[in-house]
């Protein structure tokens, strides 16, 4: 008994080309975060600096190395969408250390108990 | 991959496509595989336990009136009596990218369906994987020998320590299943496992496939993503 060949394939094999870019752009990205703190950039430089190269290599894997390019939409919102519920939780955090801090300063200078 | 339930089916693209894969009474997440739609929960599960423990990283950082150490110095490695900023992190770094890299292609040639060389590649990232862990025991050691305690350190803020390590040390432990993961699908696919119509797994009754190549590399990218985000967060800022 011979088995029908399934004629699934081609969908999920892209050409070599584009994975070698994005593994030539992570190195080099990262190269570039590591130049960050290198050259010692500080303040907001160095920060804007920092998020941007990570997004941008996060971007690409996902996007690339993990196909979320090639995936439909149904599967891309489901997965993205969810983020926005830690960005929130970041600035509800942010928010929570400032007060921490300002709290913590103003006690350790004025004191506690009545 | 193939689903007997949309073959001849027209699949609308974009947000049109996606309102409609919603609503649809079959499967929603049309044409993925099922283990590879649970990988992808899995991961955004796991997304968010790694994000609770760099956003705890971020609050207690931010808090805190004592100085943070200064990551720049305290990761400088000695070469020949100069030190090197961050340099065993951006070697830890680069390892972990090129390991990502061949995993990216022995997704692709597994879907070729060349055994030999989704194997080699498989093989590839794992000893990458491997190398990771490794130089991470060795950053470990080297912190603890110069006193970095969960409770202490001598470099600054006490909090350091605990968030150092349980956010290495996490995403440690995630390196090293990956690894022994790798070993064990680098062996599969070399024994033929998903040759010739596949061959039944060890726990399942399913034939196996490539698809659970690409499984696999999700995990992997996943765990080089969270990298890319502890690198930026912790080693960095």
């Amino acid at each position: 008994m011979v088995k029908a060949e399934k004629k699934e394939q081609s969908a999920s094999t892209h050409k070599i080309g584009i994975y070698m870019w994005i593994w030539g752009l992570l190195f080099v990205l990262s190269f570039f975060s590591y130049m960050v703190d290198w050259y010692n950039f500080q303040g907001m430089l160095r920060w804007s600096l920092i998020l941007f190269f990570m997004f941008l290599k996060a971007g690409l894997i996902m996007a690339f190395f993990m196909h979320l390019f090639w995936e439909r939409y149904a599967l891309v919102n489901v997965l993205l969408w969810p983020m926005t519920a830690i960005a929130c939780f970041i600035f509800l955090m942010v928010a929570e250390f400032e007060y921490t801090l300002f709290s913590r300063a103003f006690y350790f200078v004025v004191g506690g108990g009545a | 991959m193939s689903d007997p339930k949309i073959e001849g089916l027209q699949l609308k693209p974009g947000f049109k496509g996606m309102s409609e894969d919603t609503g649809s009474d079959q499967t929603m997440f049309k044409g993925v595989h099922w283990g590879k739609a649970m990988m992808w929960i899995f991961l955004l599960s796991d997304t968010f336990v790694f994000s609770c423990f760099l956003i705890s990283y971020m609050k207690g950082r931010g808090s805190t009136l004592v100085d943070w150490p200064y990551p720049s110095e305290v990761f400088a490695l000695h070469v020949g009596g100069v030190a090197v900023p961050l340099l065993l992190i951006a070697i830890m770094t680069f390892v972990l990218i090129t390991s990502s890299g061949t995993m990216a292609l022995a997704v692709k040639y597994g879907y070729e369906k060349n055994r030999k060389m989704c194997g080699w590649l498989v093989l590839a990232t794992a000893l990458g994987g491997l190398t990771f862990v490794g130089m991470q025991a060795f950053e470990w050691t080297k912190l603890i020998e110069e006193g970095v305690r969960p409770w202490e350190n001598p470099f600054g803020a006490a909090q350091f320590g605990s968030f150092f390590f349980m956010i290495t040390g996490f995403h440690g432990t995630h390196v090293t299943i990956g690894v022994i993961f790798l070993f064990i699908y680098a062996y599969k696919v070399f024994a033929g496992h998903y040759e010739n119509g596949g061959k039944r797994g060890w726990f399942t009754t399913m034939k196996g496939d490539y698809v659970e190549i690409e499984i696999l590399g999700l995990y992997w990218h996943f765990v080089d993503l969270v990298w890319v985000f502890i690198f930026a967060f912790f080693y960095l800022w």
